[in-house]
């Protein structure tokens, strides 16, 4: 989801004219609250800049004189000023959610962002990734160049894509180690990713193929010994195995569609970027 | 007149990648300074959602940012079409850095911009017939 044309809310800890300093140690608190329940924060006594805010709803608070803010300059958005002399964390959250609840504005925290970030500085559109994902997350521009178009698609904590990304050029912020976590990318990185390929080439073309010729024993299996415990216990086995050495996690293998359905997704993701690479090749030529 | 780089602090809440005493200790070394400065709770989902906040963020002029690699720093703005000026953007890497020497690059004069360098990408490779 686009937040382009949505609502969001920020908090101001006003420290300016008109209100008394907060004291450091409630500084921290209100702010450290306030960002583990996902809100923007700024601090500011007007005497710096920090950033615009033409299109956010604002929540402003302070020790303000007396109790009452003072006027603050309009802006494309709403303004509210609450004063949170003595008042406490809690009572500060509340006045947060209330506010957020009131204008509409964005709940955040309700997705761990996990989700491919292109460098295209190193990106060659190559289109490996496109044709290796089974959940839609790549696509293609106007331009047909390689783009991320269904972040929420992305499979939490499955880096599967950037292994099989030539030039390390994918990254996942929230990844344990680099390069993937956007750490410099180094000939090493790169030898170890093309040996990954390899190997997932000598396991029989890519993971998902490995997969397939995995359920098919195991549907083999399950014909001679009639056990469905047998078979799933087969599977299940071979996926863990996948897991450790793909670095897949065992919960995305599992949740994986029939044999059937990755076949024709694996069909569908490899005729996109077969299309975007023509349209390419056949721009290039004219 | 130089102008004060302005400050920014990613929480990295949702995930925790950033050690969190180091995210703690920069936080409250900003709140102990007089310096105004904008906190998030994560850019990885600001980046992920187009958040507009973004782009107010990187068309503001001179800024430092206290969130993870510069790499993936600025190629998160750039996925929200906010992209960050590389000559006027310095990011202080709180996954390698200490509490110490990130609040030493926040609040020295100035600011050293540390975006990667745009290299031209190589050849797609040729596909396979």
């Amino acid at each position: 989801m686009s937040l382009t044309d949505s609502r969001t809310l920020r908090i101001v800890l006003f420290e300016g004219q008109g209100s008394e300093p907060l004291d450091p140690a409630t500084r921290f608190e209100t702010a450290s609250a306030l960002l583990t329940e996902g809100f923007s924060v700024s601090r500011t006594d007007a005497g710096e800049a920090v950033s615009p805010t033409d299109r956010q709803s604002l929540l402003v608070l302070g020790n303000f004189a007396g109790g009452q803010a003072p006027p603050f300059p309009a802006v494309d958005g709403n303004v509210s000023a609450e004063d949170i002399d003595e008042l406490p964390i809690d009572g500060i959250l509340a006045l947060a959610r209330s506010r957020q609840e009131s204008q509409d504005a964005f709940p955040h925290g309700d997705w761990k962002p996990w989700f491919p970030v292109i460098d295209y500085d190193r990106c060659t559109n190559c289109m490996q990734c496109l044709s290796f994902c089974l959940f839609g997350v790549y696509g293609v521009d106007d331009d047909n160049r390689l783009e991320v178009r269904n972040n929420d698609s992305c499979k939490t904590n499955c880096p599967a894509c950037s292994r099989v990304c030539p030039e390390a050029a994918i990254m996942f912020p929230k990844y344990r180690s680099g390069p993937i976590n956007g750490d410099q990318v180094n000939a090493a990185d790169l030898n170890r990713e093309k040996m990954k390929i390899d190997i997932s080439s000598l396991l029989g073309g890519d993971v998902y193929q490995l997969l397939r010729d995995r359920s098919e024993k195991a549907k083999s299996r399950f014909a001679k010994e009639r056990s469905p415990d047998k078979a799933l216990n087969e599977r299940k086995k071979c996926l863990t195995k996948l897991a450790q050495t793909g670095d897949i996690p065992e919960e995305v293998l599992m949740s994986l569609p029939s044999p059937e359905e990755i076949q024709l997704r694996a069909r569908e993701a490899a005729q996109k970027a077969d299309d975007a690479r023509n349209a390419i090749a056949n721009n290039n030529g004219n | 007149m130089e102008v004060n780089p302005r400050l920014l602090y990613c929480n990295c809440t949702y995930a925790k990648v950033v050690p969190r005493a180091t995210a703690a200790g920069v936080l409250r070394k900003l709140c102990d300074s007089e310096a105004s400065f904008d906190a998030v709770a994560d850019l990885c989902e600001m980046s992920a959602r187009n958040d507009p906040m973004l782009q107010e963020m990187a068309r503001g002029g001179p800024i430092k940012i206290a969130a993870c690699f510069p790499r993936a720093v600025h190629w998160l703005f750039s996925a929200a079409n906010a992209p960050l000026d590389r000559e006027s953007t310095e990011v202080v890497n709180l996954r390698s850095d200490s509490v110490d020497e990130a609040v030493d690059k926040l609040f020295r004069p100035g600011l050293q911009p540390n975006l990667p360098l745009e290299s031209p990408p190589a050849a797609a490779p040729e596909k396979e017939s």
